[in-house]
């Protein structure tokens, strides 16, 4: 009996099971990469996968939402991932007596830093509004950059994509203007990896360093809240400056 | 496992639900995030198997973000038009932000320091 190709493909092409597994296969692919490269920065696992899957999609020519409808069991768990980011930055509140008013004095200063220059940057390179508006948050944790972008009016997707592009250029040029600063006490270094670059930027500076690396896992968490907080003001204010 | 599943899962509902019916401009899963921190910092330690769980999961953040990256697709012509733009801000934007954060963090928390 001769197997019947064109009803394997139409089911596998309709099937969340396929967009799923071939989710799951491309990170591991671009994570066996990363591993062997010495975890150079530049070949982040994600955006291997990323760049994997656009290539699949475009030579079958399967659109977006069909790949959606089964990789969204995987970008459903950033809801509850983004909840489990409680554990270590409460672990880390316990261990750090003392240096609060510091730690909020460096949280306040780069999340405006981060939003505005941003926004400003973006602005003056003749961005659309909706582009701006996406790139406001994307030096926080996805999950959190994606729910802000929503709320705001930018393009969740966009914004992720913004999101690992700042993780990856965070992660290769952070250590060598912190050296150029002389900015070279390891909590000082980390945290703005953290704020900066999120969860690429501190797994970079995990590599390096190990206060460096817990003070960068606080600085995600922290840089989430006080980002979620701080965006939707600062963007009521922009609106009643720019008259809308 | 699937108790501190459950503990996330409901804080997420949770925060969802408050982020909602008090229309507060704050993602439901960030407001999850908080209400758990606070729970946490007030028991005396971390519940040993949700400490596991988050770890299981966090281990595997970066795959979460997949689905999302590949969404650059469905806005293919947007970062045609404007990659300049969008590239010139994130590098800049990103710079600004590591030299600031940790410039202040080192100028402030070298006095603590002194003092210990």
């Amino acid at each position: 009996m001769e197997p019947n190709f064109q009803e394997v493909w139409v089911y596998l092409s309709a099937s969340p099971l396929t967009a799923l597994s071939a989710t799951l296969v491309a990170y591991l692919i671009g994570d066996w990469i990363y591993q062997r490269s010495g975890k150079k920065p530049i070949l982040n696992p994600v955006l291997i996968a990323v760049c994997l899957i656009t290539v699949i999609l475009w030579v079958t020519d399967i659109d977006y939402w069909t790949y959606f409808e089964g990789a969204q069991f995987v970008h459903f768990l950033l809801g509850p991932a983004t909840v489990a980011l409680a554990i270590p930055v409460s672990a880390l509140i316990r261990s750090l007596k003392g240096s609060y008013r510091a730690i909020a004095a460096a949280l306040f200063c780069g999340s405006l830093t981060a939003a505005v220059s941003a926004v400003v940057i973006a602005e003056l390179l003749n961005a659309s509004t909706q582009t701006v508006l996406s790139l406001a948050p994307k030096s926080v944790t996805t999950p959190i950059a994606m729910g802000i972008a929503e709320r705001i009016g930018g393009l969740p997707s966009l914004t992720a994509v913004c999101v690992i592009m700042t993780g990856i250029i965070g992660a290769v040029i952070g250590p060598y203007l912190l050296n150029f600063a002389k900015i070279t006490h390891w909590d000082a270094r980390g945290f703005a990896m953290g704020v900066a670059a999120h969860g690429i930027g501190t797994a970079r500076a995990i590599q390096i360093n190990k206060e460096a690396g817990a003070f960068a896992s606080l600085a995600i968490g922290l840089n989430g809240l006080a980002t979620a907080a701080m965006i939707p003001i600062a963007f009521a204010i922009w609106q009643w400056f720019s008259g809308a | 496992m699937l108790g501190s599943i459950t503990v996330l899962l409901l804080f997420q509902l949770l925060g969802e639900i408050l982020a909602r019916a008090f229309d507060i401009a704050i993602p439901g899963p960030v407001i999850g995030l908080f209400l758990l921190i606070l729970v946490l910092l007030r028991r005396p330690e971390i519940p040993r198997k949700l400490d596991e769980t988050a770890t299981g999961l966090l281990s595997h953040l970066s795959l979460l973000f997949v689905p999302a990256g590949v969404g650059v697709i469905a806005h293919l012509a947007l970062l045609g038009n404007e990659w300049q733009a969008i590239l010139g801000s994130l590098i800049g934007s990103t710079a600004l932000t590591v030299l600031v954060t940790g410039w202040v963090l080192q100028k402030l928390h070298k006095g603590h320091r002194d003092g210990a």
